[in-house]
């Protein structure tokens, strides 16, 4: 592996920050830390000493080279995990050949990384033999989902149920109704395991109080959970594509099985979504070869970040495989062939109008696609009333900002690095309008990322 | 984004109008479009909807351009280094905790140290990426003192963005020039046009611009309108000609001496005063000289009191005296001077306060027979005159900007009494040290601080030039060491602290490397001070470092 080769960037590091705190503590120590005996080894391990106000430094070790993601290891008592010292000695070394310089592991922390690795290695000769076993009943497998296929099309009819009886009353009643009648309705599709079921069906309570048109997204959002309940019940006569992406739409787990494709990964974008339970990564990445812009997703638990961290405009050479479904653009990451490396390239783009079509043609694959990515060329973040647009430089159409996205303080980022002239904006174009999620200067420049 | 227009959709968009009136008011009130009534007609409903809607989105098309912003004025300052513009993100990032919150651990404040880094990349005349603009200006919204330094660094395109954020409404107000509302300087016309037209605010801004270009053509500008102004105004723009003040104002000064508001005249009358070839400094200097003499017929008399006189110019007692004046005549008011004593104080002392402070330091040696401004003050004062007298020339030295009078007052700083003359309070001790050069300033504090502690040093290093010279450092960490053995605990400190964080120079940090450790306690100490007391210097010693690590990252040696 070339992993250990290549000093990551900040950004790189810091993206590893479970929360803002941890960042900011961080990256005192990165600079300022009272470091001593830091080093690096080729392996991919690196070390230091970092004083705190005990009288014992605090040893800290970080594994950088397994391609899941960093281990950590630090004598600290923090909970934070990494915690600011890990943070802060991986900023050093990054920013500080000097400070971090290569060597001889020493015993404390070659230790630890060679047990590490050991168990790591254990594990995967584990999985290779333990493959077969696993799937040793397949009858009971397919025992276990026939059963939850039935729970799901239980919840399907209760849910059609429900939305009948929503419709015969008159949408006005849900202004009354509330939230709560939702949150029963979403409790039992959870039941049913159907989470996707369950998750649009929490947002339709939510509708009512989102201001003036409501009525309309309220029949659009009944109408599209209706389709995917009918297209669920209908599965078996769906073609193979579409069934998937039926079945993952609804919820139900599917593990990547498209044949690998391995390219020139640029990334376009990582951003997180937290609700109380969990963190959502997601991760857009452009194929220079293969030209297409796939996602993928990485979870963490409350209050920890996702493992896999890939900063705006680093770009990998990578193999990655699809989720089933037409028109998905999940994939898993397979093996990589290099690490993370900043990268000057841009993913091409296109007009407005060109991105209008991309989104409605999509639609054909996957009718509840809420929005597809897509890259802007030549446009200029250009306010219009209240709200923003981004228009093309040579034409005069215009894709108007997401509600959301007018409120975030990407949208004035976006603005400043534009100063009223073209820049190329990646980002994700739906029925609700555009939302930013990176810009790149019209000169020479850096990736900014907007989210 | 519009919905399509095209004919052949012109039924679809009916269709759905008429879909969503049925959804809300109920199947059971309305039969949906093309369905039978009945119990299945909401799932007709849905199934028409679901169509409906999948078609609205797939035909989405762009909607029309709104006009577009005008292209940001180019900045033409090399881009920041990329390590500096992380470190930049970082400071900006970073808010400060919950004020008021007791111990303040062993990380730097981050936000302490922005003004630092604005004025080091100002200094070195980088560009900000513009991507940190918005959090630049943020910055500057909520702290005034950053506002001038930020904006500067911030540039044009900060002030291009400000105008489309009514959040940054403030930039456009505060910046130098007042931004793009400004015409050109050299347009005559654009400049006659806002200062006659605009709004009080913008022709501030205008007045206090050109004054920094032209101060000539600032004080014509205002010439031009003074018989017209609101006396409020008159005053706010007679303050502007403070900057750039020169010999040429003398003329338009005078001539708001007879101003009909009050203050006005007492601002004329100051700015006049700080111009010591003025005829106003030189009439000033008239009245002052008739209360002030060497009082000739006393010099034979032994010196009772104990304030030791050194022994240098004259070999018999000289003493000055003085005689306040009488009254307040009509010219006394006109060139400035208040007649009207505040409660508590002699109207004749308080006339004589006025006219000495007016009047040039220049004319002591002169009056006072030839005397160096140091033999002058060490001079006794005969009638307990010492303290009105020696405030008033602490007053002028200050306004004046005389090094060697403030000099002279400040006295020696390890001199009892807290350093110098007593009539000299550690607030005007702290202007007077402002006359004076940076490294004299850093030696008479260190001088100061080594004799007299910390306990009163803070607003005397307030005005020390940053980073403090070596002499001064060394001074200041000396005393904090004393502070630390004597047992107390470091937040009686926190204030110097605060200021050595910030102001100490980074090459420092060496030496304090000792002072990290938890020192046994002594007896008498408060409890748990000594782990305090390390973790306070820790916190210097991190913030030292980071300071260097900033000024690196810029370039700066």
């Amino acid at each position: 592996m070339t992993q250990q080769g290549v000093r990551w960037t900040a950004d790189q590091v810091l993206a590893l920050a479970p929360d803002a705190a941890s960042r900011k503590a961080g990256s005192k120590l990165g600079a300022a830390g009272p470091w001593s005996e830091a080093g690096s080894s080729d392996e991919g391990t690196v070390w230091g000493l970092c004083k705190g106000s005990g009288s014992k430094p605090y040893q800290t070790v970080v594994d950088i080279a397994d391609a899941a993601g960093p281990a950590y290891k630090c004598s600290c008592p923090s909970r934070k995990f990494p915690c600011k010292h890990a943070l802060g000695l991986l900023l050093l070394w990054a920013a500080d050949e000097a400070a971090v310089p290569p060597g001889q592991a020493p015993e404390w922390a070659a230790q630890w990384a060679a047990g590490r690795r050991e168990r790591a290695e254990a594990k995967k000769a584990g999985a290779g033999s333990g493959a077969p076993s696993g799937s040793a009943d397949p009858e009971a497998a397919r025992r276990r989902a026939e059963r939850r296929a039935e729970r799901v099309s239980a919840g399907a009819v209760e849910l059609e149920q429900r939305l009948v009886d929503l419709l015969r009353g008159g949408l006005a009643t849900a202004e009354q109704a509330g939230y709560g009648l939702w949150e029963e309705t979403a409790a039992r599709m959870v039941d049913a395991q159907a989470q996707g079921l369950a998750g649009r069906v929490r947002e339709l309570g939510a509708i009512p109080s989102t201001g003036p048109g409501w009525p309309v997204r309220l029949l659009e959002e009944c109408a599209l959970l209706h389709l995917l309940g009918r297209g669920w019940q209908r599965r078996d006569r769906l073609p193979a594509g579409l069934a998937a992406t039926v079945r993952s739409r609804i919820g139900l787990p599917s593990s990547p099985d498209g044949p690998p494709l391995r390219d020139r990964w640029l990334v376009l974008a990582q951003y997180d979504t937290t609700d109380p339970r969990l963190t959502t990564r997601r991760i857009w990445l452009h194929g220079a070869v293969s030209h297409r812009t796939v996602l993928l997703l990485s979870y963490g638990a409350a209050g920890r970040a996702p493992e896999l961290a890939l900063p705006v405009g680093l770009s990998l050479e990578a193999e990655v495989s699809a989720y089933p479904g037409a028109g998905q653009p999940r994939v898993a990451l397979g093996e990589q062939f290099s690490a993370p490396a900043p990268a000057a390239t841009r993913p091409p783009g296109v007009t407005t109008a060109q991105a209008a079509a991309r989104y409605g043609d999509a639609l054909r694959e996957d009718p509840w696609l809420e929005s597809v990515p897509v890259t802007l060329d030549r446009v200029v973040p250009t306010p219009d009333g209240d709200s923003w647009q981004l228009a093309d430089a040579d034409g005069d159409a215009a894709l108007p900002l997401t509600p959301a996205a007018r409120s975030r303080p990407g949208l004035w980022r976006l603005v400043a690095v534009s100063g009223g002239a073209p820049v190329r904006v990646f980002g994700e174009c739906g029925h609700q309008g555009f939302t930013p999620l990176t810009a790149w200067p019209e000169g020479p420049g850096d990736a900014v990322a907007l989210c | 984004m519009t919905r399509t227009s095209a004919p052949v959709d012109a039924p679809g968009a009916d269709a759905w109008e008429g879909l969503v009136t049925t959804a809300l008011l109920g199947t059971d009130r309305r039969t949906p479009p093309g369905a039978a009534p009945g119990p299945d007609a909401p799932l007709a409903l849905l199934d028409a909807a679901a169509v409906e809607t999948v078609r609205r989105r797939a035909g989405l098309r762009p909607a029309r351009a709104a006009e577009r912003p005008q292209a940001a004025p180019e900045d033409v300052r090399p881009a920041l280094p990329p390590a500096a513009a992380r470190r930049l993100a970082m400071l900006l990032a970073d808010r400060p905790g919950p004020s008021g919150g007791g111990r303040r651990g062993a990380a730097p404040d981050l936000t302490e140290l922005l003004p630092q880094w604005l004025a080091l990349a100002n200094a070195r005349g980088f560009a900000p990426p513009p991507q940190v603009l918005p959090a630049l200006l943020d910055a500057a919204r909520g702290r005034t003192d950053l506002r001038p330094a930020a904006l500067g660094f911030a540039g044009p395109r900060a002030l291009w963005l400000a105008r489309l954020n009514p959040d940054w409404r403030f930039a456009l107000r505060a910046a130098p020039g007042g931004g793009a509302a400004l015409p050109h300087l050299q347009d005559d016309d654009g400049v006659r046009r806002l200062w006659q037209e605009g709004l009080f605010a913008e022709r501030v801004a205008l007045l206090s611009a050109l004054r920094s270009r032209t101060p000539a053509a600032a004080r014509d500008l205002l010439a031009s309108t003074w018989g017209t102004e609101r006396a409020e105004d008159r005053l706010m723009f007679l303050d502007s000609l403070r900057e750039g003040l020169g010999p040429d104002d003398e003329g338009f000064l005078e001539h708001a001496l007879a101003d009909r508001s009050r203050n006005v005249r007492a601002t004329a009358a100051e700015l006049l005063s700080a111009l010591p070839g003025s005829a106003l400094a030189a009439r000033m200097a008239v009245r002052a000289e008739a209360c002030v003499a060497i009082d000739h017929t006393r010099s034979a008399r032994p010196s009772g009191t104990g304030g030791g006189i050194p022994g240098g110019a004259t070999q018999t007692t000289v003493t000055i005296a003085v005689e306040a004046p009488h009254e307040c005549d009509p010219g006394m008011e006109r060139d400035g001077v208040v007649a009207k004593a505040p409660a508590g104080r002699g109207e004749r002392s308080w006339w004589l306060g006025q006219l000495v402070e007016a009047a040039p330091l220049g004319t002591w040696s002169r009056r006072l027979g030839g005397r160096t401004p140091r033999d002058i003050v060490a001079l006794p004062v005969a009638d307990g005159w010492q303290g009105e007298l020696h405030a008033a020339w602490c007053r002028a030295a200050v306004r004046q900007r005389d090094a060697a009078w403030s000099r002279a007052l400040l006295g020696d700083p390890s001199a009892p009494e807290a350093g110098g003359p007593g009539a000299v309070s550690l607030a005007e001790r702290a202007k007077l040290l402002g006359t004076l050069g940076a490294a004299e300033r850093a030696e008479w504090v260190a001088g100061f601080i080594a004799a007299h502690g910390l306990s009163e040093a803070f607003q005397l290093l307030g005005v020390c030039a940053v980073p403090w010279a070596a002499p001064l450092g060394r001074a200041v960490v000396d005393a904090l060491n004393i502070a630390r053995d004597a047992g107390s605990y470091p937040w009686s400190f926190s204030g110097v602290m605060g200021l050595a964080e910030r102001c100490l120079d980074p090459s420092e940090a060496s030496r304090l490397d000792a002072l990290l450790a938890v020192p046994d306690e002594p007896e008498n100490a408060s409890p748990g001070a000594g782990g305090y007391w390390a973790e306070a210097f820790q916190r210097l010693v991190t913030t030292l470092r980071l300071r260097a690590a900033m000024a690196e990252e810029l370039g700066a040696a």
